[in-house]
């Protein structure tokens, strides 16, 4: 269990980038946090990451407070960074390094069949295209068996038909071991197709403004109906969140039809 | 559900990229060649006696009969050894204090200003001081080549520490290296490029000090090689030298270049998408 105990963040230069976000995550649940570029989801997930703890509250995993990256907790960051002088394989097996030689080979290698990449480990990553660097990322980043994984906005740089693909292919990857998945996105659809709980932020400073069940079953279609009633409401959320007049949920709801992309 | 197979990278055929690697280098030899050949043929012809510009096969001469009295080799290798200990102090000093500045800020911030205005000095100028100092023997002429040596390996190494991507070393942190995991296993292999080519240019100031320092009462060394034959008016000798500068600057670039080549083969591949 994840539990996020009023967290606040206020960097060294003063701007106030994160409070009192509270939330309760199950393991094995997907959710996705929603919201307008600022409003502080790289923040919270580097918080989580314990790459740049928070300066009010706490994360706590299993109730243990993360100040620190932690062996149970991996990250995968929009862009791929694999390292460059090392070939793919290794690159996979980066967090393995303390294992024995045959077994981070084993584990390597079937973490690049599972994600398509076989025919790929004694490749540069410079020879990798977009997509398939990125899903070297998503394996480097499973290998260690992490029990939560934070995405941060993993697909954005992709072109709409990978990007659908790998959507597909993370929760492929995710019923293997069923981590907590927490993906920072900007885009409504990646949100339902993945998560069971979308959270949707606010900024100034940033804060969860609404919190949004996706209650379909998996796999889901994109097409149906139920899908399209689930956008909505969350579209409608947004443009709220929009509101600078400030309206919180359970106000008048405007009619989501139409809302503009307005990232 | 699958993945869709992505384009894979098209190879260029392996026997077009062999005949541009022959014949790229080739071509640069056209112009010094021909140049070479025509002169040759000039002073054979009568049309110039070649007297104060030996040709090619005078030199080629000289050359020789330098090689078989013995002192082409033991010049050679006096400035070698001149080259090699000033490249070794001035190498080991600027790795030492570039990596110092490149990693800590405090350091930086203390010794960088210094150097930067030592730097600005042109470095012939200590000579009167580093002899002075040190005599006119091996200990002047190996400080001057280490100071040449010594400014490029550390701008080159400082900077690119400074300059390795954060992102990467972000990427070491996530997956919880140490500190000196985090140098073997992120920064040393980032810094790498970089700081072979620092070495490689650190190098090319290292030859071109020791002509300097050679010039300051020497008594053997390729550099008095070129002052003896000013003095005693012989063109030949003073290009053979000059040709066994070229040769052995060269040559011992490339041995650094192959020596980091295993190191550096990510570097070389190009970028398909
Ligand atoms: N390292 C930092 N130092 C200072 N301010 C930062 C830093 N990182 C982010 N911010 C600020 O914090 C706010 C939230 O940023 P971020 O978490 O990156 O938002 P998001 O990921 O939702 O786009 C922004 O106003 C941003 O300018
Ligand atoms: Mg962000």
């Amino acid at each position: 269990m994840l539990v996020l105990d009023r967290v606040g963040k206020v960097y060294p230069n003063g701007v106030h980038a994160l409070s009192g976000v509270s939330a309760e995550v199950a393991l094995g649940e997907i959710v996705a946090v929603i919201g307008g570029s600022g409003c502080g989801k790289s923040t919270l997930l580097r918080a989580v990451a314990g790459l740049d703890p928070a300066s009010e509250g706490a994360v706590l995993l299993d109730g243990e407070r993360i100040s620190a990256p932690h062996e149970k907790i991996g990250i995968i960051f929009q862009e791929p960074r694999l390292l460059p002088w090392l070939k793919v394989a290794d690159n996979v097996g980066f967090g393995l390094h303390d294992r024995p030689k045959d077994e981070r080979a084993q584990r390597v290698a079937a973490a690049l069949k599972r994600v398509g990449l076989a025919d790929k480990a004694q490749v540069w990553p410079r020879e990798l295209s977009g997509g398939q660097a990125q899903r070297a990322s998503i394996a480097r980043a499973l290998v260690p068996r992490p029990e939560v994984l934070l995405l941060d906005e993993p697909f954005s740089a992709l072109d709409a038909f990978t990007r659908g693909d790998l959507q597909d292919h993370l929760l492929d990857l995710w019923a293997d071991a069923k981590p907590t998945l927490i993906v920072v996105t900007h885009d409504v659809e990646e949100a339902i197709v993945l998560a069971d709980r979308v959270m949707v932020m606010r900024p100034r400073p940033g804060h969860i403004f609404e919190e949004i069940g996706v209650d379909l079953p998996r796999p889901r279609d994109r097409q149906s109906a139920a899908f399209d009633f689930v956008k909505r409401r969350l579209l409608s959320a947004l443009d709220r969140s929009l509101n600078r007049a400030g309206a919180e949920p359970g106000e008048e709801q405007k009619a989501a039809a139409g809302a503009a992309l307005w990232w | 559900m699958t993945i869709v197979a992505e384009g894979t990278p098209a190879n260029e055929p392996a026997g077009a990229n062999r005949w541009t690697r022959l014949t790229r280098p080739a071509l640069g030899l056209v112009l010094p060649v021909t140049l070479a050949a025509a002169w040759e043929i000039i002073v054979r012809m009568g049309w110039s006696t070649g007297r104060l510009v030996p040709p090619p096969s005078v030199v080629f001469t000289t050359f020789v009969d330098l090689a078989r009295t013995g002192d082409l080799q033991r010049d050679t290798l006096v400035t070698l050894g001149r080259v090699a200990a000033g490249f070794g102090f001035g190498v080991v000093a600027a790795t030492i204090v570039g990596a110092a500045a490149g990693y800590s800020p405090l350091v930086r911030r203390l010794l960088d200003p210094t150097l930067q205005a030592l730097r600005a000095i042109p470095s012939i100028a200590w000579v009167p001081l580093f002899v002075l100092w040190l005599g006119i023997f091996e200990a002047s002429k190996i400080t001057l080549i280490a100071v040449g040596v010594f400014f490029p390996v550390y701008l080159g190494l400082m900077g690119a520490i400074q300059s390795v991507d954060r992102k990467l070393v972000e990427v070491g942190r996530a997956f919880r290296l140490s500190d000196t995991e985090m140098v073997y296993r992120i920064l040393l292999p980032a810094v790498l490029p970089a700081y072979i080519i620092s070495l490689r240019s650190g190098l090319g100031l290292g030859w071109m000090f020791v002509v300097a320092a050679e010039f300051l009462g020497a008594s053997e060394g390729l550099g008095y090689l070129l002052i003896d034959g000013q003095q005693l008016g012989k063109p030949a000798e003073i290009v053979a030298a000059i040709v066994a500068f070229a040769i052995i600057g060269k040559v011992t670039d490339w041995l650094i270049a192959l020596a980091a080549a295993p190191f550096l083969r990510w570097e070389d591949v190009v970028r398909h998408d």
